[in-house]
């Protein structure tokens, strides 16, 4: 222990070796741990008026699980938000992935930044705006609608924001560039004399794909993965503005509590869907057999 | 050989239809802006039209949003950046047996959903610090993952670093300060200037964490946030389109500098 | 001008295992020293313990008879040239060199005369405002020099600096280095595991070996009067031959081998009774007509090399003992072919009774 401080102070001097003390501290203390510890007492608590806190009333309590996990509708939404945000991840692995593989494996020079570009671009336009697009292309009188009208595939305009499509449309477009960028990441340091020598025993690029790129790009389809999950279940933002009263989202229940005052349930709920991204990154982590060191991009 | 075109064509038009689906939507955005129609659509078309961006203009509540933003931006980088160096220098250059965890802590905010990261920050400041949402806990709110960002963008160019050149720097007699500000600083400059941007604009565009911090106070993405869910006019495709256009710019001066650059180095 | 150091009794341990062990060492002033081993054998670590990177888990180091324990690298009146240079890249050739200067704030126009001084010195003119990696590997090792001198140390180290250089290059800046440190009078203290190095710039030399001093002379005396088996092995090349000894007869041992019986130098005092080998440089080995010479050897030649300044025999006795010869270019080896049978013998003086420690494969 004394050898660290040493070596600490030898490295970066005392005050190197302050400053990080308290930058890091400060960051990890108030605004990592205490806000979240926080969060899990208020969810603990049931909801109170102001004259009542730290009374009598004041007590550890399970109640606001329980309501969650006894309110049918909510329970419903929960798991809607889950089979959602997979069905999001699962289309954009699968229109991420030749993209990926494309960008990393198979363009030259010029084009590749080009591309990059390409997918870049969007991304600095602000999410909501880009939903917002969506917004305008799927209304009753939007582009879609006009364009099916026309081509008189059907005679009325269809809502599509009734369910769920638009939303997982939009969120689709809106995080495709989570998945692509870890999907690169990981191809690009694939050594192409691999691919050309697997092609040169005979192997067809079906078989290439799944004994050898897939394996090596595993650490980078869960990093896509995990994100892309996350973002969408844990979003609000494309609910808000792509969604309808019959496709509420998990993340606006808890902003439903949030806005009626009602913090200690919301509290409990965002617990829960934290769980949820928790209890999603580790069984991918198992089933790709990744380590946690080697999600960071 | 046949295959091989047919292929090329395929990947042609998987390529095509992909980004044409990324740039079209705002493609559409960008015409209606100038549409004179109360109703965002391209059609019908009423003719061509400033209007919109007039109406933006008189927008004060905009104004006052987007002043908040660029507040909340600034204060969120002179946050980030400085913990985050802190940060790589810690999990750099010291040597401890909870390192991994202490990482894996540290890095643990980009894993978390942004609205959980908002909902605490909230709770934290409002019940036991008595502020009440506004500004000061959307910065917060913010800077708890942006650093983790920052602090991994540092890393990566600090773990580059010939540390030969701190022990030589120290053996010609330079103190502490004057090694770090004159060796290690101006190698670590690429990687902080990274991180200014990276900061700023994650700031900026942040909507998550945002929403439930602030309280009742706007930046520019929750007033859009709200505008949209209110009252739709395309005085917001207006936005839309100075957003792209200043993307564009920034796009294009990048490119450009970083062919000079290149061109420069030989 | 050079100070002296003092290593007393010094030992540096990383968790189970020592990297030197009871240094015991006095470098005078202004004196060009040495350490010379494999790697591995601990000569970094002491060069570092004396630059103040670390202090040892035991012993004192002194520099002009104070002690330097808990004294940074920063605040010693020492200066180092590490093995890949650390020239500060993003630095011109001036400021590099003056880098040391500028952290003492000393005013510029100072700076910028003791910098070209200093480029002078070190041979570097008109490179002054290019930046160091547009240098050849020459050119870098010099503003290491010169930038390591700009401190005024009393004391310059120096980390195998030559070794990344091609062999040219190398033997010239083996001179220049000479030169400097005979101009300056600062003390150098050289670590390399190269004994040509070693042999050929140092007033002194230290062996090492496993993180213990072998032995502590002249290159002269580190050659021709090595202390232990594997100095004897580690420098220079050498004939041994085993056995026990059989008699003592003063400074000399009689040794039984399986060759015959032997007489040499005993250096470390051996008894009699003890199991030794002596060692015999090839070039102390000629050729005698004379049937009773002591130490004879009869032996047939396998194989005769011509390597331009000497030829290299090698010898095979009847009991198929390997020896090497080395015969100077006097016309000696023109007179003798391979396949032939010859007697060879050394003078006493020349070889030497060593326990058979850790020698090297050198």
């Amino acid at each position: 222990m004394l050898d660290f401080w040493k070596n600490a102070l030898r490295d970066l001097g005392k005050v190197g070796v302050a400053y990080i003390i308290i930058t890091v501290g400060a960051w990890l203390v108030f605004m990592i741990l205490i806000p979240q510890l926080i969060m899990f007492d208020y969810s603990f608590r049931p909801m109170l008026a102001l004259r009542d806190i730290g009374g009598p009333k004041d007590i550890w309590t399970l109640k606001n699980y329980i309501v969650f996990f006894t309110n049918k509708l909510h329970m419903a939404i929960f798991f809607k938000t889950i089979w959602s945000s997979l069905i999001v991840t699962s289309v954009a692995l699968a229109i991420c992935y030749p993209i990926a593989f494309y960008l990393a494996k198979v363009a030259r020079g010029a084009t590749i930044g080009l591309l990059m570009l390409g997918l870049i671009i969007p991304y600095w336009i602000n999410e909501l705006l880009r939903l917002f697009a969506w917004q305008i292309i799927l209304a009753d009188s939007g582009i879609l609608n006009t364009l099916l009208i026309f081509l008189k595939i059907i005679a009325d305009p269809l809502n599509f924001r009734a369910g769920n499509s638009a939303v997982i449309l939009g969120m689709t477009y809106a995080y495709i560039l989570f998945m692509v960028f870890p999907l690169y990441n990981v191809m690009e340091s694939l050594d192409r004399n691999q691919l050309d020598a697997a092609r040169d025993l005979g192997a067809s690029w079906l078989r290439i794909h799944r004994r050898i790129i897939i394996p090596h790009a595993k650490p980078g389809i869960a990093v896509g993965c995990t994100m892309t999950f996350m973002l969408a279940a844990g979003t609000v933002a494309a609910p808000q503005l792509l969604g309808s009263p019959s496709s509420f989202w998990f993340t606006q229940v808890i902003n439903t509590n949030f806005e009626c005052a009602n913090w200690n349930q919301g509290a409990a709920y965002a617990t829960v869907l934290m769980l949820l991204c928790l209890i999603f990154m580790f069984i991918l982590l198992k089933i790709f057999k990744v380590g946690l060191k080697e999600l960071t991009q | 050989m046949k295959s091989k075109s047919i292929f090329r064509i395929v990947v042609g038009c998987y390529l095509a239809l992909f980004f044409a689906y990324m740039f079209l939507p705002l493609i559409f955005m960008t015409i209606i802006a100038f549409n004179a129609n109360n109703v965002p659509q391209i059609t019908p078309w009423k003719g061509f039209t400033f209007m919109w961006f007039g109406e933006l203009a008189k927008d004060e509540q905009m104004w006052s949003a987007l002043v908040n933003s660029f507040i909340v931006a600034f204060s969120v980088v002179a946050i980030s950046v400085p913990i985050g160096l802190g940060g790589a220098l810690l999990l750099t250059r010291l040597q401890f047996k909870a390192r991994d965890f202490v990482y894996g802590v540290l890095v643990s905010p980009i894993l978390t959903p942004g609205i959980i990261l908002g909902i605490s920050t909230f709770l934290f400041w409002d019940s036991y610090m008595n502020v009440t949402g506004g500004l000061w806990t959307a910065i917060l709110g913010q800077a708890t993952f942006i650093t983790s960002y920052c602090m991994l963008l540092i890393m990566s160019r600090a773990q580059r670093f010939d540390l030969t050149q701190e022990e030589a720097a120290f053996d010609l007699g330079a103190t502490h300060g004057q090694v770090f500000w004159r060796i290690t600083l101006p190698f670590l400059r690429p990687a902080l200037i990274s991180s200014v941007a990276l900061a700023f604009m994650q700031s900026f565009d942040n909507y998550n964490t945002t929403l439930f911090a602030i309280g009742v106070e706007q930046t520019l993405p929750i007033y859009i946030g709200t505008k949209l869910r209110s009252f739709i006019s395309p005085a917001m495709n207006a936005l839309a389109v100075i957003f792209i256009a200043l993307t564009i710019i920034g796009a294009i001066t990048y490119e450009y500098r970083r062919r000079h650059e290149t061109i420069k180095a030989g | 001008m050079g100070q002296d150091v003092e290593i007393v009794d010094v030992s540096m341990r990383f968790g189970d295992l020592y990297a030197v062990r009871n240094i015991n060492v006095h470098i005078e002033a202004g004196e060009f020293f040495s350490f010379l081993g494999p790697s591995g054998c601990g000569k970094t670590t002491l060069l570092r313990l004396v630059s103040g990177f670390m202090d040892p888990t035991k012993g004192q180091i002194k520099i002009d008879g104070k002690d330097m324990i808990g004294i940074g690298s920063n605040n010693r009146p020492t200066a180092m040239i590490f093995q890949n240079l650390a020239l500060f890249p993003l630095m011109t050739v001036t400021e590099n060199i003056g880098f040391g200067l500028e952290v003492r704030s000393v005013p510029k126009a100072k700076r910028i005369k003791k910098v070209e001084e200093l480029i002078e010195l070190v041979d570097l003119h008109s490179a002054g405002n290019r930046k160091v990696s547009e240098l050849s590997g020459g050119q870098m090792q010099r503003v290491a020099i010169a930038r390591a001198l700009a401190v005024n140390p009393a004391v310059l180290l120096l980390d195998e600096p030559l070794s990344a250089l091609d062999l040219k290059l190398r033997h010239h800046m083996r001179a220049e280095l000479r030169n400097i440190q005979r101009r300056t009078g600062v003390t150098f203290i050289y670590i390399t595991h190269d004994q040509t190095e070693a042999l050929t710039m140092s007033d002194r030399v230290g062996v090492m070996s496993i993180g213990e001093l072998e032995q502590v002379t002249t290159p002269d005396a580190i050659y021709n009067n090595p202390a232990t088996a594997f100095v004897a092995s580690f420098v220079g090349e050498s004939n041994r031959l085993q056995g026990t000894i059989s008699s003592i007869d003063g400074e000399y041992a009689v040794l039984n081998t399986a060759t015959g019986q032997f007489s040499c130098k005993n250096p470390q005092r051996l008894s009699q009774g003890e199991n030794a080998t002596i060692f015999i440089r090839p070039e102390t080995v000629f050729m005698t007509k004379e049937s009773n010479a002591p130490n004879l050897l009869t032996c047939g030649i396998q194989n005769l090399s011509f390597e331009g300044a000497y030829a290299v025999v090698t010898l095979k006795t009847e009991q198929g003992q390997l020896l090497t010869m080395r015969l100077n270019n006097d016309g000696t080896a023109t007179r003798i072919k391979a396949g032939e049978n010859v007697k060879v013998t050394f003078n006493r003086k020349n070889a030497f009774l060593l326990k058979n420690g850790d020698s090297s494969n050198a």
